[in-house]
């Protein structure tokens, strides 16, 4: 599967040999986990460990949650509460799923910046991030749609906000959002309907998780030198990569149960601190919360939907240009997508031929402004739609667009970068010093 | 390294930040009361638990209902079933769909539901209302003080400035946290006599009740604190153990550290 040089796996007993010329699975497996990975691989490379943790625990306990769960709109709310007080260890799996989707986001973004960082989305790694981008599109379907499921007051109306967006796309928006709701407003057809999804959606990422996998063990890790694994002969190999079990599965486990630590600190003492009182209240279509605020990981993104009001002049501009189909609501819609969209097109329109961030000294400074930006729009989402904060929001959506369409254009032919390793090995040796007796 | 501090911080203000997702409409400056079910080590005190369910039975059960809290789960504050049994006998009468009519409740029944359509249902009350927010929607104060929603309820409970209008027909009290409320101060001092002599003001009486609705809101407090503290504990051996195999692990493939 590799096309890193390694040992494969060799079938010893009879049993073994039976098996491989029938299932060659252990072959899979070994060679999954002998990957030659590069040995310089830092702190920031263990989130991925962390996110195929949450995808498990969300299954997981989100598989017992349905054992209880009725996903009715007269008994949704009232079965939450039966799991909360009646169900055996109820409080504390509701909790850890409700929280396991904080950290799931954590994690991920966590993971994309990284990526964004040491360019792990170049060349020859763009499906890699495509499917990344897939994955995290899919993760925010579930999300959103398992939001929805305890049907209280912020699920009712987050997703009659939600599917508005969609009723906004010209032409085909309101059959479109008649289709997903299932009537012309949220009710127990969506109910139903969402609930079907939000088990289905989280099979359909494992299944993207092991094409992410399969993509990335076919060109090999990036690393933070960014440059490539030389690959010439396996004693080259060997210099500068360790296979991934034992050595990267114990750094990986070793980062993810400290992770889990903070995890089950906000589990066990603040586990509603996350959340949006609200959703304690059952919901009423007739009454509107004063504040409808979606969950914190899409708060940068609906900041950008509501950044582009009617009064600003790129929104008069394509408004005018397109006799009135495009308008404020529209250019929000197709501006939240659209901010997805350039980073998945990160790969080809970031012109710089070095990969990793640590030698580009002025894409570095762009990209932490990137990452203050990204904080930014994520507290102005949950700010009221009003200046001076609908203000921060423009010039924070304008500073994302800006920094994918222009910025890394740009840079990559103006920027000198600063001169990298070698291999891999000089970029390990560098950092920790040559090892007094030479590994094996 | 520069982007490790930066990063750390950005996650740091990326948890925090989102408190700001719940920018509750909170007018008055509500106090941080100290609870004894606060902190990670916090437990129910039962003797307020009990104090409050008085003041709710006595009081706010004559509009609001718990229907979300199954009788039977009073033997969390101390008492024994047979307590239970005959509190639920004595206070409520729930109607029964075999008999078709309204009999005696008994523990496997929950609290009644409002007997008043405009009073809420306070099961949740203690977690669907937060007393804390910002600084700048940043979620600070819910970090350090707790979502606050029991200091909601104190708060409210001792807000009212005495100050009333009518509105189609209606009287409506000012109220500090809350504007104008249809409930009106529904505590007074020496209200509820408890049996053990303990202070029966306002504040005292709505601290008490505050505490019993944190408990149907979240009735198994306790436990969830217990697994955290578990889960932080263990886990937090087992990354030492880990840390400790990694480094052994990693040491013969790693020189004297140099930068």
């Amino acid at each position: 599967m590799s096309g890193i040089p390694h040992d494969h796996y060799e079938p010893k007993t009879g049993f073994e040999k039976w098996l491989h010329t029938r299932l060659p699975v252990v072959s899979l497996l070994y060679d999954t986990l002998m990957i030659p990975t590069p040995k310089n691989l830092n702190w920031w490379w263990i989130w991925g460990i962390v996110l195929a943790f949450c995808l498990v625990l969300q299954i997981v306990t989100g598989v017992i949650l349905v054992m209880h769960y009725t996903p009715n709109t007269d008994l949704a709310f009232a079965s939450i509460e039966h799991i909360m007080r009646n169900v055996n260890g109820g409080a504390v799996i509701r909790y850890l799923h409700m929280n396991g989707a904080s950290l799931f986001f954590i994690a991920v973004y966590i993971h994309m910046f990284r990526g964004l960082f040491y360019g792990s989305y170049k060349a020859p790694r763009e499906v890699t991030w495509i499917i990344g981008m897939l994955i995290y599109l899919a993760m925010m379907a579930t999300g959103f749609l398992g939001y929805v499921l305890p049907w209280g007051q912020m699920s009712f109306w987050g997703a009659t906000v939600i599917t508005g967006l969609f009723g906004a796309i010209p032409f085909v928006g309101e059959a479109l959002q008649t289709w997903l709701l299932g009537g012309p407003a949220v009710d127990n057809a969506t109910l139903t309907r969402f609930f079907s999804l939000h088990y289905l959606l989280p099979f359909v990422i494992a299944g993207l998780v092991i094409v992410h996998i399969w993509a990335f063990h076919t060109t090999g890790n990036n690393n933070p030198a960014g440059v490539e694994v030389r690959r010439g002969s396996k004693e080259e190999v060997e210099k500068d990569t360790l296979p991934f079990w034992p050595y990267f599965v114990i750094k990986d486990l070793f980062a993810l149960v400290l992770v889990l630590v903070a995890f089950f600190a906000v589990v066990g003492f603040m586990p509603n601190y996350l959340g949006h009182p609200d959703n304690y209240i059952e919901a009423d279509p007739l009454i509107t919360p004063a504040f409808i605020v979606p969950e914190w990981y899409y708060l940068p993104f609906y900041a950008i939907l509501r950044a582009f009001t009617a009064d600003v002049w790129a929104v008069m501009l394509v408004e005018w240009l397109t006799a009135g189909v495009v308008d404020a609501k529209v250019f929000g819609v197709f501006a939240m997508f659209g901010s997805i969209l350039v980073m998945a097109l990160a790969p080809w329109t970031d012109t710089s031929s070095v990969r990793s961030g640590k030698y580009r000294p002025m894409f570095k400074w762009w990209f932490y402004l990137l990452v203050i930006d990204f904080m930014v729009l994520m507290w102005a989402g949950a700010q009221p739609a009003e200046p001076p904060y609908s203000i921060i929001a423009l010039i924070g959506a304008a500073y994302w667009f800006a920094y994918f369409l222009v910025i890394l254009p740009i840079l990559g032919v103006i920027e000198k970068p600063l001169p990298q390793p070698e291999t891999i090995e000089e970029d390990f040796n560098n950092h920790y010093g040559k090892a007094d007796t030479p590994a094996e | 390294m520069n982007l490790k501090k930066l990063t750390l911080s950005a996650l740091a203000a990326l948890v925090l930040s989102t408190g700001s997702a719940v920018p509750a409409v909170v007018t008055a400056d509500i106090e941080n009361i100290r609870f004894p079910f606060d902190g990670p080590f916090g437990k129910w005190d039962q003797n307020q638990l009990q104090r409050g369910l008085q003041v709710y039975t006595e009081v706010c059960a004559a509009c609001h209902g718990l229907k979300y809290v199954p009788l039977r789960t009073l033997t969390d504050l101390g008492y024994s079933e047979e307590q239970v049994r005959a509190y639920a006998a004595d206070n409520f009468e729930v109607f029964d769909g075999e008999l078709d009519d309204f009999r005696a409740a008994i523990p496997t029944d929950s609290f009644p539901g409002s007997n008043l359509e405009s009073a809420p249902d306070l099961s949740l009350m203690a977690k669907a209302r937060v007393g804390f927010s910002g600084p700048y929607g940043l979620g600070l104060n819910q970090f350090f003080k707790g979502m606050g929603g029991p200091e909601y309820i104190v708060a409210l409970l001792n807000g009212y400035s005495g100050k009333e209008k009518e509105e189609a027909g209606t009287v409506l009290y000012d109220n500090a946290v809350f504007g104008y409320i249809a409930m009106g101060p529904p505590l007074s001092d020496g209200l509820v006599e408890f049996s053990d002599g303990s202070p029966n003001d306002v504040k005292s009486m709505s601290e008490d009740v505050a505490a019993f609705l944190m408990w149907t809101a979240e009735p198994k407090l306790t436990v969830r604190k217990r697994v955290g503290f578990m889960g932080v504990f263990f886990l937090g051996i087992l990354a030492i153990l880990l840390y400790l195999t990694n480094k052994r692990l990693w040491a013969p493939h790693k020189g004297k550290k140099t930068a």
